[in-house]
C-alpha cells in the first residue's frame, strides 16, 4: 500500500500540457502568478480564471481532481479572508461587538481569497501535469545561470531527485520500525501531546542512523559509478523545445498583455467597490 | 600467427592483480589518538585473468568486503599496490578510468539504485561519463536486456523485487561498459528465488560477453559456479584454486567456519563409511553419475 503513495499529486494524462516542457510550465506559472498581481480588480480575475479554465480543459485533468487540491487550504482562505474583513481600516458599514466591517475590508476579503484560490488552483496544475522527475530537471536548466554566483544548482537538483527517491523507502522504512517498537511494547497513540512527542524517539532515533547508513551507502554507489558532479555530464533526456513550447510562450505573452492592459483599463472605468457600498 | 598468439597473450592479462595488498583500520579514541588497528587485509597477492569468474568466499569479517572496495578504488591500500587493467589505484588522475573498467555491484539494491525509473538509473552511469544521449539509450536498452529486465524499463524500483532491483543495478554497471563487475554479496538481502536469478545472469554476462566476473560471497553453492575461487580468513587468502580442489578439503573448510554445498557434504561423509567416490564432488549429477559407477544405484 505505503509504496504507492504519488508525490506531488501527478496526474497522468496524455495531453499537450502534460508533454510541455517543464520549463515552459515553470516559467507559464510564473507568469500566471505574475497577472494576478498585476490590478486587484475583477477584470484580470475573471480573465486569469477563464486562462486557468482553459488549461485545465486542455489538460484533460478532470476538475474534481484540481479542486481537491485546494481542501488543505480551505483554512488558510477562511482565516485570511476573516482578517482582511475585519481588520482593515476605512468606512465602517456593520459593527459586530468590537469588530468593525468596513467597506473596503469587503473588498479586500473576496479579492485575496479569489487571488489565493487562482493562485493555489494553478500552481498545482504545473504538479498535476509534470513529474517530480521533469520538475527538477526543469529548474536545474532554468536555474543554471546562477551558478555564476556559486549557486550549486546541479548539486540542488541531485539532492532534490535523491530524496524523492527516497522518501518510498525511508516510509516503509518508519513502518518496519514502528512494528518493531510496538511489538516490544512501545505506544505511539496514547497520552498526551508531550508523552506522543516523547514516545517518537525510539521511532526516530534507529529511522535517523539507518538514513545516513544508506546517505553512505548510496554515495559510495554513486562514486563507483563515476559520479563527480554536474561538470561534464550528459543527459539521458535531454530538455529540448519543441513547436509546442514556442506556441505556448506566445499564448502566455498575449495573455500577459491583456491581463495587464484590461486591468489598468478596468481600473478607470469601474468605481471602486467603497464608493458602491457608500451609495456614492 | 603471432599476431594472435600475442592476441591471445592479451586477452589472458591479469585485468585485476594485487600485490601484498594490506589494509589497517585505524581506531582512534575521542581525542584522536590511535587506539587500536585492525588489519582487515593481510598480504593479498590476486591475480585474476580477463574473462574468468572468480568467487572470494569468507565468513563475515574475513576481509572479503573490504578487499573488494580496493578493486573499484573506493578504499586506498595502506601498504602493497592494486592494478586494475594495469593501472594503479592510487594514482588520482586513473580513478575515473578504474571505476568504468572495473564496476561494482553492492549489496543492498534499494541503496544503489539513483534514478526513479528504472531505464534512468541504468542510464546514470553512462551520464557521467558523458557519452552522447543516443549512444546511453543504445547503451540502456541493450544492458537491460542482458539482465532480462528490459520490459522493466519504465517502472519504478520501489515496485520491483529484490532480485529484479539487483538486476537493474547490474545492468547500470554493465551500462558503463566495464572489462570486470565486482560483486559484494549481491544475494545477501535476497529470498532464493531472487539469488537464482541474479546468479543466472552474472553467469550468463560472464559467458555470453566474455566480462570478468569477481563474485564475493558466503553461499557455497554459488561459488562452486566458479572457475577460481579464493577463501579468506582473518585477512588473509587462506586457500585457493578451482571449486573442485577447494570443496574437497572439508576439514580445512570447516575449520575456516565455512559450509561446503550439501551435496559435496554428503559425498564426503559417504567416502568416509567407506563408499569409493571421487573427491570434490560438486553437482547432483556428479554424485549420481559417482555412485552408479560403483553400482550403488
Amino acid at each position: 500500500m505505503i509504496r504507492d503513495i504519488t508525490l506531488g499529486q501527478y496526474y497522468q494524462a496524455n495531453s499537450v500540457i502534460h508533454k510541455l516542457d517543464p520549463r515552459t510550465k515553470l516559467i507559464g506559472t510564473l507568469v500566471f502568478v505574475v497577472s494576478l498581481f498585476v490590478k486587484k480588480n475583477i477584470a484580470v480575475y475573471a480573465l486569469a480564471a477563464l486562462f486557468l479554465a482553459s488549461v485545465i480543459k486542455v489538460s484533460k485533468v478532470p476538475y474534481r481532481f484540481v479542486v481537491r487540491g485546494i481542501k488543505p487550504i480551505v483554512m488558510l482562505l477562511v482565516i485570511t479572508g476573516a482578517f482582511n474583513l475585519f481588520l482593515t481600516p476605512g468606512d465602517v458599514l456593520v459593527t459586530i461587538w468590537k469588530l468593525h466591517i468596513t467597506a473596503q475590508g469587503v473588498e479586500n476579503a473576496i479579492y485575496i481569497v479569489i487571488r489565493l484560490l487562482l493562485l493555489i488552483l494553478g500552481s498545482s496544475m504545473m504538479t498535476l501535469t509534470t513529474t517530480p522527475n521533469e520538475l527538477t530537471d526543469g529548474l536545474e536548466k532554468l536555474l543554471k545561470p546562477l551558478r555564476i554566483f556559486h549557486v550549486p544548482v546541479h548539486e540542488i537538483s541531485m539532492m532534490m531527485a535523491i530524496a524523492l527517491r527516497f522518501i518510498p523507502i525511508l516510509i516503509e522504512e518508519t513502518d518496519k520500525i514502528m512494528k518493531a517498537q510496538m511489538a516490544r511494547g512501545a505506544d505511539f497513540e496514547h497520552g498526551s501531546l508531550v508523552q506522543k512527542a516523547k514516545n517518537m524517539i525510539p521511532l526516530l532515533v534507529p529511522l535517523f542512523v539507518s538514513a545516513f547508513r544508506r546517505a553512505n551507502d548510496l554515495a559510495m554507489a554513486m562514486e563507483a559509478r563515476c559520479y563527480q558532479g554536474g561538470e561534464g555530464r550528459t543527459k539521458m533526456k535531454p530538455l529540448c523545445y519543441e513547436k509546442r513550447d514556442f506556441v505556448s510562450y506566445v499564448v502566455l505573452a498575449l495573455y500577459l498583455c491583456l491581463a495587464v492592459a484590461g486591468g489598468i483599463l478596468f481600473a478607470r472605468i469601474m468605481p471602486t467597490w467603497a464608493s458602491v457600498l457608500k451609495g456614492n | 600467427m603471432l599476431g594472435w598468439s600475442a592476441f591471445k597473450k592479451g586477452m589472458n592479462m591479469g585485468i585485476v592483480k594485487t600485490s601484498r595488498l594490506i589494509f589497517e583500520y585505524i581506531r582512534r579514541n575521542e581525542e584522536g589518538d590511535v587506539e587500536g588497528i585492525t588489519r582487515a587485509v593481510d598480504r593479498v597477492n590476486l591475480d585474476i585473468n580477463a574473462g574468468e569468474f572468480v568467487a572470494i568466499l569468507g565468513h563475515n569479517g574475513s576481509g572479503k568486503s573490504t578487499l573488494a572496495k580496493h578493486l573499484n578504488a573506493i578504499l586506498d591500500p595502506t601498504e602493497g599496490t592494486v592494478l586494475v587493467d594495469g593501472k594503479d589505484t592510487t594514482d588520482e588522475n586513473e580513478i575515473w578510468n578504474i571505476r568504468k573498467t572495473a564496476g561494482m555491484v553492492f549489496q543492498n539494491p534499494d541503496n544503489q539504485i539513483i534514478g526513479q525509473i528504472v531505464e534512468e538509473d541504468v542510464g546514470f552511469g553512462p551520464e557521467n561519463m558523458g557519452v552522447e544521449t543516443a549512444k546511453i539509450w543504445e547503451r540502456v536498452e541493450k544492458s537491460l536486456k542482458s539482465v532480462g529486465m528490459y520490459a522493466y524499463r519504465h517502472k519504478s524500483p520501489n515496485r520491483l523485487s529484490g532480485g529484479q532491483k539487483q538486476r537493474v543495478s547490474i545492468a547500470g554497471v554493465l551500462a558503463m561498459h566495464p572489462k570486470c563487475i565486482i560483486l559484494d554479496e549481491p544475494t545477501a538481502m535476497l529470498d532464493p528465488n531472487g539469488r537464482k536469478e541474479v546468479i543466472a545472469a552474472i553467469k550468463e554476462l560472464n559467458q555470453k560477453e566474455g566480462i570478468t566476473i569477481i563474485l564475493i560471497t558466503h553461499y557455497m553453492d554459488e561459488a562452486a559456479l566458479a572457475d577460481r575461487v579464493f577463501v579468506m580468513d582473518a585477512g588473509s587468502i587462506a586457500m585457493q584454486g578451482t571449486p573442485r580442489e577447494v570443496f574437497s578439503q572439508i576439514e580445512k573448510l570447516k575449520q575456516l567456519r565455512l559450509d561446503v554445498p550439501q551435496v559435496t557434504m554428503l559425498a564426503y561423509e559417504l567416502q568416509k563409511k567407506g563408499v569409493p567416490l571421487d573427491a570434490g564432488i560438486l553437482t547432483i549429477d556428479e554424485l549420481v553419475g559417482g555412485l552408479k559407477a560403483c553400482q550403488l544405484l
